[in-house]
This record gives C-alpha cells, sequence and structure tokens, in this order.
C-alpha cells in the first residue's frame, strides 16, 4: 500500500512571493524521508504541496508535477480531498479536536468520511492507537476529551488519527518540535515501526532526528532572504551526514551556520 | 534617566498608583452595578404584586379600565411566538451569512460589502424595522397586522447581532483544527459542520441568546405590525396578537393604580421569560461542552 512519490520541477507561491523553486526529487516508499534545511527554506511549504495542502491558504498555488505512482496529484480532475485522504498529515503543534473524546478523535476521518458499523469503527481505533503506541495510556478512557492528555500523547492521538484512515503515505511537520525528549524517543520508535507499511516523510530542525530516523536525507536551502527556498542535495542519509557532496550541506549539518 | 541595578523596593509612587487605579476600578464596578440592581429591585417589588395565576392564565378580555384582575396570557404567547418566529428566520440566516463571511469569504469584495451592511444594519433604529415592515408587508403586499409581521421585524434586528457574534466565535476557531480535519480528507463543507461549529457551538448560543433578548424587549416595531389587542389570539399568522413590551407600554399610560401593577408584573414576566431562555441555553451549551466528560 506503500506508494513512490515523484516530483517533477515542483514550485510554490504565496501570492507573488515564489517561496519554492524547481524542486525535483524522487520518495521512496516504506522508508522515511528526512526534509532538513534553515527556517523559511520553504521544507514545510514543500511537505504541503505534496497532499496539497498549500492551496488551502488563500492565494497559495503550485506549478509543476508531482506523481504518486502513476498518478498526477496535481491533474485537472483530480479531486484534492481524495489525494489529502490518500496523503495523510501530522503537524507541528498536536491539534486534537477539542469537542471530541479519545475515541472520536481517532474516528475522525472514518466518521467524517462514510459509514462504519461500531464494531468495525471499534477495531480500527483499537488498531490505530496500538500502531501509535498510545493503546495502553488511554484504553481505560477513550471516551475523555482527547484534549486532557499531555503533549507527548496528544501528538500520539494525532498519528492515530492519521494513520487510522489507511493513507498511503504519511507526511509529518515537524512533529517532535513541540515535544520533550521521552516524548520524541517515543515518537521516534513509532516512525521506525511505521514505515514498514506507510512512505513517510518528515521535516526537522534537529539534525540527530534526522540520521536517526530517516533512511534518506533532503537538504533545502535559499540563496538569500526574500529568494525562493532550493533543493541542495538529496541522498542517502548516511552520506548526506558523512560526504556530502555540497559545501553548504556540509557548513550547514557541521553547524557553521543555519 | 539613570539606569536603576539590583533588586529594588516598592516605590511609593508606584504603591500610591496601584491603590488608586485599584480604587477607580471598584467604583466604576459599584457604580454599573447601581442601575443594574435598582432596575431588578423595582421590578420585582412592584410585580410580585400581580404576580399570580390569573395573571399568566388569563387575558384583558371584558376586563374594564377600572377592573382590578385580568392578565397578560395573550401577551405572553405573543412574544414567545413572535421571538420564535423571528429566531427561526433570524437564526439560519444570520448563521450562514457568518459561515460565508469567515470561511468564504476571504475579504473578497462581497464579503467586504456585506460586512460593511451588517454594521449599518446593526446602527438601525428598532422604529425602522418596524416601518418596513409596515410600508412593505402590510401596506405594499396587503397582508394583515399579525404576529408573523412582527417577527419579520423583530428578525431584522435578529439577524445582524446573529452574525456578528457569530463571525466572532468562528475567527476563534484555530485554523489548525481546520487544517486537521482537510489532512484527513475531509471535505470543506463537513469540516465546518463537523469540526468548525461544534467547536464554536457555546459561544455561538450565547450570541444567539442575546440577540433573542434584546428583540425579546422590543416594543416599536410591535406596535406598527402586530398592532393591539385584548383577546387571546394564538395563531401568529391571523389578526391582530399582543406583546409583552406593547402590554406594558398600554397598561403603563392607563390611569388607574391597578393598570400600572400590571404593567410592572408583565415587566418582570418578560425579565423571567429571557432569564428562563438563558438558563436553557447555558444548559444545553453545559450538555454539549466536553469538559463535562472530563
Amino acid at each position: 500500500m506503500a506508494k513512490q512519490i515523484e516530483v517533477s520541477d515542483l514550485d510554490a507561491y504565496y501570492g507573488s512571493h515564489k517561496a519554492i523553486e524547481g524542486i525535483t526529487m524522487t520518495i521512496e516508499p516504506r522508508s522515511v524521508t528526512a526534509f532538513i534545511g534553515p527556517s523559511g527554506c520553504g521544507k514545510s511549504t514543500f511537505l504541503r504541496t505534496l497532499n496539497r495542502m498549500h492551496e488551502v491558504i488563500p492565494g497559495a498555488r503550485v506549478e509543476g508535477k508531482v506523481r504518486l505512482e502513476d498518478q498526477d496529484l496535481y491533474g485537472a480532475s483530480v479531486d484534492p480531498v481524495s489525494v489529502r485522504r490518500t496523503i495523510g498529515m501530522v503537524f507541528q503543534r498536536p491539534n486534537p479536536f477539542p469537542t471530541m473524546s479519545i475515541f472520536d478523535n481517532v474516528a475522525a476521518g472514518l466518521k467524517l468520511n462514510g459509514r462504519f458499523s461500531k464494531s468495525q469503527l471499534d477495531g480500527i481505533v483499537e488498531n490505530s492507537l496500538k500502531g501509535a503506541n498510545l493503546w495502553n495510556e488511554v484504553k481505560n478512557r477513550l471516551n475523555k476529551p482527547g484534549a486532557g492528555l499531555s503533549g507527548g500523547q496528544q501528538q500520539r492521538l494525532c498519528i492515530a488519527r492519521a494513520i487510522a484512515v489507511q493513507p498511503q503515505v504519511l507526511l509529518m511537520d515537524e512533529p517532535c518540535s513541540a515535544l520533550d525528549p521521552i516524548s520524541t524517543l517515543a515518537i521516534e520508535d513509532l516512525i521506525s515501526e511505521l514505515k514498514q507499511e506507510f512512505t513517510i516523510v518528515i521535516v526537522t530542525h534537529n539534525m540527530q532526528q534526522a540520521a536517526r530516523v530517516s533512511d534518506r536525507t533532503a537538504f533545502f536551502n535559499l540563496a538569500a532572504q526574500g529568494q525562493p527556498g532550493k533543493l541542495v542535495e538529496m541522498d542517502e542519509t548516511s552520506r548526506i551526514f558523512t560526504n556530502p557532496t555540497q559545501k553548504a550541506t556540509e557548513d550547514y549539518i557541521t553547524g557553521r551556520f543555519g | 534617566m539613570t539606569v536603576q541595578t539590583g533588586i529594588q523596593p516598592l516605590s511609593f509612587g508606584r504603591r500610591a498608583k496601584d491603590q488608586a487605579v485599584r480604587a477607580l476600578v471598584y467604583l466604576a464596578f459599584a457604580i454599573a452595578i447601581v442601575p443594574l440592581v435598582s432596575v431588578l429591585w423595582l421590578v420585582v417589588k412592584n410585580g410580585l404584586k400581580r404576580f399570580d395565576l390569573e395573571f399568566l392564565t388569563h387575558s384583558m378580555r371584558n376586563i374594564g379600565a377600572r377592573d382590578a384582575g385580568g392578565g397578560a396570557y395573550h401577551a405572553i404567547i405573543g412574544t414567545l411566538e413572535q421571538v420564535l418566529l423571528a429566531s427561526l428566520i433570524a437564526v439560519p440566516i444570520g448563521l450562514l451569512t457568518a459561515v460565508y463571511l469567515v470561511e468564504y469569504g476571504n475579504g473578497r469584495r462581497l464579503s467586504r460589502f456585506i460586512s460593511f451592511f451588517v454594521d449599518i444594519m446593526t446602527g438601525v433604529p428598532s422604529i425602522v424595522a418596524g416601518l418596513f415592515v409596515l410600508a412593505f408587508w402590510i401596506l405594499v403586499l396587503g397582508m394583515p397586522f399579525s404576529g408573523f409581521a412582527g417577527a419579520l421585524s423583530l428578525s431584522i434586528l435578529m439577524m445582524p447581532v446573529v452574525v456578528r457574534s457569530t463571525e466572532e466565535m468562528l475567527r476563534l476557531v484555530p485554523n489548525e483544527l481546520r487544517e486537521a480535519s482537510y489532512a484527513l480528507g475531509v471535505p470543506k463543507w463537513r469540516t465546518i459542520v463537523k469540526v468548525v461549529l461544534p467547536t464554536a457551538f457555546t459561544g455561538i448560543v450565547t450570541g444567539v441568546m442575546l440577540a433573542v433578548a434584546r428583540v425579546a424587549g422590543e416594543t416599536a416595531p410591535l406596535l406598527l405590525t402586530v398592532f393591539f389587542t385584548d383577546s387571546i389570539n394564538e395563531d401568529p399568522f391571523n389578526g391582530p396578537q399582543m406583546g409583552l413590551p406593547l402590554y406594558v407600554f398600554g397598561q403603563s399610560s392607563l390611569p388607574q393604580d391597578i393598570a400600572i401593577d400590571r404593567a410592572w408584573t408583565g415587566a418582570l414576566t418578560l425579565i423571567l421569560i429571557v432569564m428562563l431562555l438563558n438558563l436553557v441555553a447555558r444548559l444545553i451549551s453545559w450538555w454539549r461542552s466536553p469538559a463535562k466528560r472530563g
């Protein structure tokens, strides 16, 4: 069920401002791809173009191609809603629905999209929470509000919510930046497990994290403030961190800038 | 100016300023409370005299100018029906307008245009709303005086209040929740219905209740549209009705003490009705809030 993503010559705009330019890359299935780079270089923007969340912002648009296996995600006849159903997303700040219980949060994507029987839902919710390593902590209080959990638990709840709709790709936008080291470890372990089933793309500011969890790493940079961000290089994570081909990459990962 | 270093004791000047502002705040609070409490106290004191079963169950039909007794049943029925009808018209329109402004408008010309006119409508004097319905509904279209005509004029007054308060509440819903829902592959309209509106529900109910409270006490538009009657008319679509504000207005302009007493009791009843509606709204939002389960 995991699928490959191919991006070719992609530009993204906010109104007249070009945020990223000319990005071409291939994201392998059943692996973790990490995006690193200084703030404002367009990592998150690029991530959001992959499931058409970019265009939700008024004035934002995209030029170029994104293909999921043999489907063009930006084709004229493609429903962006179905793209987002296929490519799930986890955000920087945990954002459970405040009006819903833990159970309803996980079931939200299913309940809001179609009819499922109670027993079907029970099964999916349990599996998703187990998949997000949260089941043991919440199984006795599934009908309590999701907002009552700790930050790390909320983020795992959001991951459970995202995997409950059975996407093929999971995009994660700095999923650990608001969490403490213990919760971060829990999420990183989870990512390593999830890559058996999903294609995972993670944006991170933490280079140790990129080195720990990812198979391939892409380094983004921008020439100057106000210029569009570009993909500098992309390779096996071990190679990016030990023997990058570009000077900018080496400077960034060794902490000389950024 | 010299730069102070080290930890300083609280200076006399700051302490004095703190005390002075604190005293001002308490004074302002006390002044604001005086009219509120005195109105309530006066209405309760004067209204309790006739607040009995007869008042709540009888109309003014066949009650002569000097007769004691009589009641406001016809006015209570009228007010409840008129406010209910007005809400049925104004709340859906107001709610959908607010949803358009927040979720679909994006500062486009149409949304700025609507916003501007909602602001103007908020300032329309209530008698103008009554005049409009009188001129258009009753004189041009030839409809009779009725509770429904009154409800129409009340709904004109309600709509901008509902739009404004709902708009504020919808803007308070964090964008992350909308994005979280989109990212699950939920279409925009379902996101609005299932995520945005429930999150803002408590605030929207409060806004609607404020609007109801505002129009329940309107007298001027009713004078021109509902007309006036001493009899019970349970059909809001046919014939003149009564309303509690009209009842208070009518009774208080009579010279007899018994009539003045009836006016006070009518005012008390109106306040109680608004209070009851508020309580019901509080209950609904308490029942819907997730904190209850937590």
